[in-house]
């Protein structure tokens, strides 16, 4: 059988963003994978710069999608460090509240994701359909179903009531039992275990060597969490677990994600019960003192890294963000080669892909060895022909 | 006068018009389903035939690389191979053509519509479009032979090719239908991957190979594949009632035909369990299952309706 090179994306049904992966095809089997990043760059970090601290927090939330509170969370440590601020115990609950039910909404949401990639169509609609119970306790508590706007610089926007915590308990409850039947059928379903096990291998000392964050990490054995191992907000005063498997493949990271579903309804049940009063945000001045610095966060998808550089103004001299996907792509690389043509999908949608969060342009001069950095003309110049050489003329607009 | 009949037969009932109202129908009673199965809405009982009328309308793009007349008459083909199986299976009573051998005729012809989808992906020559093709034709390996074995059980247990006969038999003696389970079972599932329906929707698997096959189809050309798909559940649905249910049971007239809805009817829920209980399989994972269980299993039911007959004399 001679080899066909199949583009997988930019545009694919099974790619919600636009990413490009060239699959050299033997049959039905690869040979070969390459990724090619870059489609999806939004300017953001170079934004940042322009805007105040606090008119920051609107971009950083709007990073992505589902991991809104992680990315503002993540920043908002930064700013908070350089200005030496106080965050209330109260407001600090209150933000390991949202970041549990993020990771809640995002765990449902993969497994929705998970079953429609597999051809499990039940599954999507069960889960996305339960989701919403996690998406009507964020909107009770913030107002908003998907960028919660919780965050302020020097703590939240929102206190907790009494009400609202016995609802948000309720629709816990719920979401429990109905996890408990997703973690019998992803266990159980021989379908589900035919398409998963033995998929997108990734070894444990492989899973090192290439980094890999999250989840992903974690389903191959890999007892990676920030959560636990530099705990940020309260989580040193909680009581979970790092769950780990040893299976190394797909089926691994849907139990990984099943079962920290589980430790975070524990997790959101201990921070309701036991949340501290207080104050819920002090006052933190608009111009921060020069200075750096560096903060990681657990998203869902894995460790998120924000830094920032402060030069005595109300704006930022310069913001970095390290999606996890970033950090996860290294090694889908490695778990499509050899595999089947019918798992790509699954494997791509089981590290969780976040393509926007992770898209960055930067022009490296392998000459001079060094990165440069273009002019908006220049950028221009280089559209125009990139075009033109696929046969179409945007010189004259 | 003589003329005429066979031909509105033909043409409208249980012929061209009376498939294509049925089978559009059914393919909404099935989406009606899933959706209730999936907890969701579902469409209303007109979006099959919205979705037929405005795809006429569309507008017929043959890409350059594709073989021009193959690419244009396949759709055709299909759908005139599946309205031709029908002739031999009985609506009511009696089929309008029935002679011996048409079970395998049947077969034969339900075949040629899977073929022609293996040609269109081919002629595409894009590249979704030829891994759907290879599929299509890996997966007809696949359950062609457990589909034959188990339609042969009841044949020869009532000794006969002829399909209008065969449910004679069953209507005669429905005492005999519950020892067909096996081979109904295993029909029913080779009849799910001949429909290219999840979980062996493998061919045009949205999520790996967009639209498989039908990749480079639109509008008209397009329009009559689904048409000629969905005539396909209808016809599938009526072998399965002829050969394993007792078709007509012995009712007459208008009786015969209600029947006949109710039980293509509870073969299509069937089809549509069979869709939302599990995950889309791999192409090697459906070959192993067809060969390693079905098969086997539609044999086990060949052996026994030998033994049967033998006891019964």
């Amino acid at each position: 059988m001679s080899k066909i090179t199949i583009p997988f994306g930019p545009q694919h049904p099974a790619l919600k963003e636009p990413e490009n992966f060239m699959l050299v095809l033997e049959g039905e089997q690869i040979s070969g994978a390459t990724i090619n990043l870059g489609y999806n760059h939004r300017g953001m970090e170079k934004a940042a710069e322009d805007r105040t601290y606090i008119q920051n927090l609107y971009l950083i939330e709007r990073v992505c999608g589902i991991c809104s509170h992680s990315h503002t969370t993540c920043y908002i440590t930064n700013v908070e460090e350089l200005a030496k601020a106080e965050v209330p115990q109260r407001a600090l609950a209150i933000r390991t509240l949202f970041g549990e039910l993020e990771r809640v909404h995002s765990h449902l949401l993969w497994l929705g994701v998970a079953g429609y990639e597999m051809g499990f169509e039940t599954l999507f609609m069960y889960t996305w359909r339960d989701r919403e119970q996690v998406l009507d306790c964020l909107e009770l508590l913030s107002g908003n179903r998907v960028h919660y706007s919780i965050n302020t610089i020097g703590g939240v926007r929102r206190d907790i009531t009494a009400e609202q915590k016995a609802e948000v308990k309720k629709r816990i409850k719920y979401l429990e039992e109905r996890t408990q039947y997703y973690i019998k059928l992803a266990t159980g379903e021989p379908t589900v275990l035919a398409r998963t096990q033995d998929v997108g291998r990734l070894p444990y000392d492989v899973a090192i060597e290439r980094g890999a964050v999250g989840p992903t990490a974690r389903a191959s054995g890999v007892a990676r969490d920030v959560r636990k191992d530099d705990p940020y907000l309260i989580y040193s005063q909680l009581d979970f677990k790092v769950i780990t498997h040893n299976t190394n493949d797909v089926f691994g990271r849907l139990v990984v994600r099943a079962l920290e579903l589980v430790e975070s309804y524990k997790l959101i049940h201990q921070i309701l019960d036991g949340l501290p009063e207080g104050p819920i945000a002090v006052k933190v001045p608009w111009k921060l003192p020069a200075g750096e610095a560096v903060n990681h966060y657990e998203a869902p998808r894995g460790e998120d890294i924000h830094y920032l550089k402060a030069n005595g103004t109300d704006k930022p001299e310069r913001l970095k963000v390290r999606a996890p996907t970033l950090a996860n792509l290294q090694s889908v690389a490695y778990m499509l080669e050899g595999g089947w043509l019918a798992d790509v999908p699954l494997v791509i949608a089981a590290i969780d892909p976040c393509m926007s969060c992770t898209d960055r342009a930067a022009v490296w001069n392998p000459e001079k060895g060094r990165t440069e950095v273009y002019s908006w003309e220049e950028m221009r110049k280089l559209g125009i022909e990139h075009y033109k050489r696929r046969g179409v003329d945007f010189g004259r607009l | 006068m003589d003329s005429i009949l066979p031909l509105a037969q033909i043409m409208i009932f249980p012929g061209f018009l009376f498939l294509a109202v049925y089978g559009l129908l059914l393919q909404w009673v099935d989406r009606k389903l899933c959706a209730a199965m999936q907890n969701r809405m579902g469409p209303p009982w007109v979006q099959p035939f919205a979705d037929f009328i405005k795809l006429l309308a569309k507008e017929v793009i043959v890409p350059d690389e594709a073989e021009s007349v193959m690419f244009r008459v396949l759709p055709f083909f299909a759908l005139a191979a599946v309205m031709t199986a029908m002739v031999s299976i009985p609506v009511g009573q009696t089929a309008l053509f029935s002679f011996q051998g048409d079970l395998v005729a049947v077969v034969y012809l339900l075949t040629i519509p899977t073929v022609t989808f293996f040609l269109a992906g081919w002629s595409s020559t894009s590249p979704y479009a030829t891994v759907g093709a290879m599929r299509v034709l890996t997966q007809l390996f696949a359950y062609e032979v457990p589909l034959m074995l188990s339609l042969i059980g009841p044949a020869i247990l009532a000794g006969t090719w002829n399909i209008a006969e065969i449910s004679a038999f069953f209507g005669a003696h429905p005492a005999l239908i519950p020892a067909q389970l096996l081979g109904f079972a295993a029909a029913l599932i080779a009849l799910q991957g001949k429909l290219e329906r999840m979980p062996f929707d493998i061919p045009h698997a949205k999520n790996e190979i967009v639209g498989g096959q039908f990749t480079e189809y639109s509008g008209r050309l397009f329009g009559f594949f689904c048409l000629a798909v969905d005539m396909e559940l209808v016809v599938g649905a009526a072998l399965l009632n002829a050969v394993f249910l007792g078709g007509a049971l012995g009712l007459t007239g208008p009786a015969a035909i209600a029947l006949f809805l109710v039980k293509t009817l509870f073969v299509a829920f069937l089809l549509a369990l069979l869709k939302v209980l599990m995950a889309r399989i791999r192409i090697e994972q459906m070959i192993n299952f067809c060969w390693k269980y079905l098969a086997p299993v539609a044999m086990a039911q060949v052996l026994f309706d030998i033994f049967l007959k033998y006891k019964l004399g």
